[in-house]
């Protein structure tokens, strides 16, 4: 690996002085699970990690009435782990849980995940679902930014000099509400999603209707996808079949994949139908019995 | 990693060499060394109190297996490193060096991680056990035990990384299934291809009966 510096900050405030200081010549380091591999193979070339896990806030998880904090490094054993979380968060359960083996969860953030910005990072679909928000901290303070509008291209995102990812914040489930998360990897576990759904929808009182969705995609465009509109389709309806495959249809259409070696750009559309189908049976299941 | 620096025993590396007109080149920078000259902002503290190592060799000292070990590494080196190359800890094994097949695998605070993909300076007041604590005064761990019951290893490379997965698994939930067991796996790799045998070990480590 090249020479590096390395800091280990105690505060926000003295990460931020650090990060802003060096610019793009520092990196956050948080589980390093992305980092290091990528500072090792010569595709990131940096001067300084800035090792962001003794800053007590930054690994720390905090569930109440209002909904649930974590704080951008927290790694996601702890997450899945959680049991307040177990119970009331089960769409970002299932990102956190199918993220690498144990070794990488032992370490991988969803802060790391965000950060990366990859178009196929798997907490990242699993978080647009769940309205989450994230929590940035920069020199100006602090700003607060929906998790769908964070990356902007692969790679990419929307942190500016001297910014870094606090935490991400989701707001407790309403009552009668489901969420899930599924991938579609040619493997059992450990390969990178060829196409990811991420869902959540509240039903009514009487648990018939659905009075409100979110859909997430990942790896089918440079960057992970809110779908309002198919969400949108959803909504007022029973979600019986016909509901279903509307809203299967509008998230296809949005989608705008690439061809690569994990999958043909068409296969991936058709994968985003079955995923947004089976993903969305799972959420409402969970919303029913809730 | 094939830099020169991940290993001691590599003599002087050409940056060294570049900087031996300075005093850089084998002093040891301690916690307190040198520091980034940032501009401080407005009501942030100046960037230049924030401790900063590297990028020459820092003073850290480990806790491995229960014994403090005291060395000095560049931060740049992995903990994976610093046990092989500094610490003479070898039980953990360099395959990949990138994360992807469990080879390294060692416990920090209880979780098993690739030691290949942290810095040995993060590591720091951490509790770190590798496949060397599975044997105390020449008895083995029950894992390692079965594995050799079980002939589960043929060239054996792979069988540090997964005893201590195994181990973690056990020591979280000592009523884990097979499973459970096997869920706990995914990040390791054994290239010889010994799973059925690990499978073997792993049910009787689990007292089931293993259905054929
Ligand atoms: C074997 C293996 C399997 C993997 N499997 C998966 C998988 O199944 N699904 C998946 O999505 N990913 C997977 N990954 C990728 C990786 O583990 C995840 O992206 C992980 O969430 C990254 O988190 P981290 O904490 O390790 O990030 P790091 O490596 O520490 O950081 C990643 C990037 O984000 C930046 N960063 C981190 N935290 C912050 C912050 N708080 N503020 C600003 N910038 C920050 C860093 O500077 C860096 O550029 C895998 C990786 C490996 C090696
Ligand atoms: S050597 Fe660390 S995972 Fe392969
Ligand atoms: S026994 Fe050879 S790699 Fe597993």
């Amino acid at each position: 690996m090249k020479d590096i510096d390395y800091a280990a900050p105690k505060t926000l405030a003295e990460a931020v002085a650090l990060l802003d200081g060096k610019g793009d010549r520092a990196r956050v380091l948080a589980g390093g699970t992305d980092l290091i591999v990528q500072v090792r193979e010569g595709r990131r070339d940096i001067d300084v990690m800035v090792d962001v896990k003794r800053i007590p806030d930054l690994t720390r998880l905090t569930v109440d009435a209002n909904g649930l904090r974590i704080g951008a490094a927290t790694p996601c054993c702890d997450i899945y782990e959680h049991p307040e979380v177990k119970k009331s968060y089960p769409g970002l359960v299932d990102a956190a849980f199918l993220i690498g083996g144990i070794q990488i969860q032992s370490r991988a953030s969803l802060g790391g995940n965000l950060c990366n910005s990859s178009p196929a990072g798997d907490a990242i679909p699993a978080l647009i679902a769940l309205g989450a928000v994230c929590v940035i901290a920069g020199p100006k303070g602090e700003r607060e930014l929906p998790v769908e509008s964070f990356c902007v291209s692969p790679g990419r995102n929307a942190l500016a000099r001297g910014e870094l990812l606090a935490a991400i914040k989701i707001s407790a489930p309403r009552t009668g509400s489901g969420a899930a998360y599924l991938r579609f990897i040619p493997r059992n576990e450990m390969d990178i999603a060829v196409v990811g759904v991420g869902v959540s929808v509240v039903l009514d009182a009487a648990k018939s209707k659905v009075v409100a969705a979110r859909i997430g995609l990942g790896a089918v465009a440079p960057t992970p996808l809110l779908v309002k509109d198919a969400a949108d389709a959803l909504v007022g309806t029973t979600a019986d079949d016909a509901a279903v495959e509307n809203a299967a249809s509008l998230a296809q259409a949005a989608a705008k994949p690439i061809s690569d070696m994990r999958g043909d750009a068409d296969y991936r559309k058709h994968l985003v139908a079955v995923l947004v189908k089976r993903t969305l049976a799972i959420a409402l299941e969970r919303a029913r019995k809730s | 990693m094939s830099s020169s620096k991940d290993s001691p025993k590599s003599g002087l590396s050409r940056r060294d060499f570049l900087r031996a007109g300075g005093a850089a080149a084998t002093s040891v920078t301690g916690l307190a060394g040198a520091t980034l000259e940032t501009q401080a902002q407005p009501g942030q503290p100046p960037a230049s109190h924030i401790p900063v190592l590297g990028p020459g060799p820092a003073k850290i000292s480990l806790n491995v297996n229960g014994r403090e070990m005291s060395t000095a590494v560049e931060p740049r080196v992995t903990l994976l490193d610093a046990l092989r190359n500094y610490l003479d800890v070898t039980g953990c094994k360099r395959v990949c060096d990138r994360g992807t097949c469990g080879a390294c695998t060692v416990m920090l605070e209880g979780k098993p991680v690739y030691s290949c993909s942290m810095l040995a300076v993060e590591a720091q007041g951490k509790a770190i056990r590798t496949a060397e604590s599975l044997v105390d005064g020449g008895k083995l761990d029950p894992v390692p035990e079965k594995f050799v019951q079980f002939d589960a290893q043929q060239c054996g490379f792979c069988t540090p990384g997964f005893v201590v997965a195994m181990r973690a698994v056990l020591d979280r939930n000592p009523k884990a299934t097979p499973e459970d067991v096997e869920q706990g796996l995914q990040g390791n790799i054994c290239r010889c291809g010994t799973y059925e045998q690990m499978r073997d070990a792993i049910y009787s480590l689990c007292n089931r009966p293993r259905r054929s």
